[in-house]
């Protein structure tokens, strides 16, 4: 049930989900044949730009109010030019993290956990991978967490 | 005009993409079975690494800061290898993958709209936004000088990893070539470089006034053509579908040596199984199939033992079935015992496109029933990435399988390998 969720490569089949414009009654040559559109394709939904797309894994503390949540899907565009309030993968350090991108009124990571402190890199140093362009929960996971 | 777009140190590069904290470290990368270095990052370099050095010299040397070693990881190699190709396919309509981090690009047309060099460095950006991979990008009339182009834009820095090379200033080409050693020309092996030498001829603008036909005669139909394409006058074009393999070879060195006939059977299966699955991929029948194994020549407490075995099939197959019991029936004949075996391997020749032959009188082997179906279904699942179907004769639990102790995770192939992102 996850998995098939959580293929977005071109190889993997592609959730498929014939879409009908018409109810079907049982027992008859279905009327709806004519009807039947192209299949609908996550991958088309969150890809904008194959080759620039990566996938991360979100992990650590999430925040209760907040809209991420540990092991969540981060779909990740390393062509998007990153905008003042996108979402942003840095590499900090050691490793890569999840922060918010503000730009004015000075460059500044906002941690997506307000327990931490904000950021104010230099500009000349900071490596962004690419911008969040989508995040993928699992839902039953993050309901979980919140109980 | 033919545009070449090289990665800078590929593979050591493919290991820093997804680790921040390597950035401006040394990082290298060995060879199948941890053998020796075969890509260095360019601070391994300015530490006096050198291509082929072996891991267990690297390891017991020391040197001033930490060196980062990793397994060859072909999974991750070859991912980022068809980003790249598809970020260039972007920018231009014909590409041609030369190898896995060299492509050649058709740039005809070109110079009506926007300068060369322009071009390169919108390349070069693209491909560096897309997948954080550098490329160089060396531009020529003909493949030749444009590998010469590329060759330079590496040497002298001071040209940011672009260099065109263009008929209307043949000065520049000629300085170029007059700078450039002729064993670095692309299509110059070292040994004909060193005849070349002892004729005088060192460097690639001498090559290029050489007679053409003098080179034919003393060298090769190949040479003369680099002297021609030297000279601005092309002469390889570009291929954007590969030509039809006539040959397949799979095989590897064995992290530990065979000793028994049951360890080199598995091993010879799962080659066997890859190769027919190649050749299917390329949608061939065989007719040839050929075993090899071999001791470590290199050693010198033991005789040395190789050997071939070549199977001929009346019918041309595709059927995995029969190309592993060709391969072990080769095995049999070929195997001897009290040997070390380090590597051994399948080679599948003869190729037709169909398998449809005029069935024999006496043939003992007529085509299995249904054959064609049950290879679909057994690639299509070994394909899908969900799981793995294979012949039992390749074993389980193999302890000849190549050693890999220092492979990254595949990042960008694998769901449980993909990097993580703290949230903080």
């Amino acid at each position: 049930m996850d998995l098939i969720m959580l293929t977005p490569t071109e190889s993997a089949q592609a959730l498929a989900l014939p879409l009908f414009l018409e109810m079907v009654p049982c027992g008859f040559p279905s009327p709806a044949q004519d009807y039947v559109e192209k299949e609908l394709d996550l991958n088309e939904y969150c890809i904008r730009h194959r080759s620039a797309t990566y996938y991360l894994r979100a992990h650590g503390d999430s925040m209760r109010d907040g809209f991420l949540f540990n092991g969540d899907l981060l779909v990740v565009d390393s062509a998007m030019k990153p905008e003042h309030g996108d979402i942003i993968v840095a590499g900090m350090g050691a490793e890569f993290t999840v922060k918010r991108l503000l730009t004015r009124p000075r460059l500044c990571l906002q941690p997506m956990n307000a327990a931490f402190p904000p950021i104010y890199p230099d500009p000349d140093e900071l490596q962004i991978f690419g911008v969040v362009t989508h995040i993928i929960h699992r839902t039953r996971e993050v309901m979980k967490c919140l109980d | 005009m033919f545009g070449l777009a090289d990665v800078n140190s590929f593979y050591a590069s493919c290991e820093k993409v997804f680790r921040p904290d390597l950035k401006g470290c040394p990082v290298v990368v060995l060879s199948n079975n941890d053998g020796c270095c075969i890509a260095r990052s360019p601070e391994a370099k300015r530490l006096g690494i050198k291509m082929g050095d072996p891991w267990f010299k690297i390891r017991e040397q020391t040197f001033s800061e930490k060196i980062h070693v990793f397994s060859s990881n072909y999974e991750l190699y070859a991912s980022m290898s068809a980003r790249v190709m598809s970020c260039l396919e972007e920018m231009t309509p014909r590409v041609e993958q030369y190898s896995i981090d060299e492509m050649f690009l058709d740039l005809r047309g070109l110079q009506k709209s926007i300068g060369y060099e322009t071009f390169g460095a919108q390349l070069r950006a693209h491909v560096q936004a897309c997948t954080r991979l550098t490329i160089g990008v060396g531009m020529g009339p003909t493949k030749t000088l444009a590998k010469s182009a590329q060759w330079a834009s590496k040497e002298w820095p001071a040209f940011r990893g672009v260099l065109a090379l263009t008929p209307g200033n043949p000065a520049r080409t000629e300085k170029l070539l007059s700078l450039q050693p002729v064993q670095e020309l692309w299509g110059v092996g070292s040994r004909i470089a060193r005849t070349l030498n002892t004729m005088g001829i060192t460097t690639a603008l001498q090559l290029a006034r050489t007679n053409p036909a003098f080179i034919r005669k003393n060298f090769s139909v190949v040479l003369e053509r680099t002297v021609r394409e030297l000279n601005g006058e092309s002469c390889i074009p570009l291929e954007e579908a590969p030509p039809a393999k006539q040959q397949i070879v799979c095989s590897r060195s064995f992290g530990e040596r065979i000793v028994t006939l049951e360890d080199m059977r598995q091993a010879v299966c799962q080659y066997a199984e890859r190769a027919a699955e190649k050749l299917r991929g390329e949608r061939q029948y065989c007719r040839h199939i050929s075993v090899f194994i071999k001791t470590s020549p290199y050693s010198a407490s033991e005789p040395y033992y190789g050997n071939v075995a070549v199977e001929k099939l009346l019918t041309a197959t595709q059927d995995t079935r029969d190309i592993i019991a060709a391969a072990m029936r080769g095995l049999e004949r070929i195997w001897r015992d009290d040997h070390r075996y380090a590597k051994a391997g399948i080679m599948l020749n003869d190729f037709t496109a169909t398998g449809v032959a005029q069935l024999n009188l006496f043939d003992e082997q007529p085509p299995r029933p249904h054959s064609q179906e049950l290879m679909n279904v057994l690639d299509g699942i070994n394909q899908s990435g969900l799981g793995q179907v294979w012949f039992a004769g390749r074993g389980i639990a193999p302890q000849w399988k190549m050693k890999r102790e220092m492979l990254s995770p595949a990042y960008t192939t694998r769901w449980k390998e993909i990097p993580l992102a703290r949230i903080g």
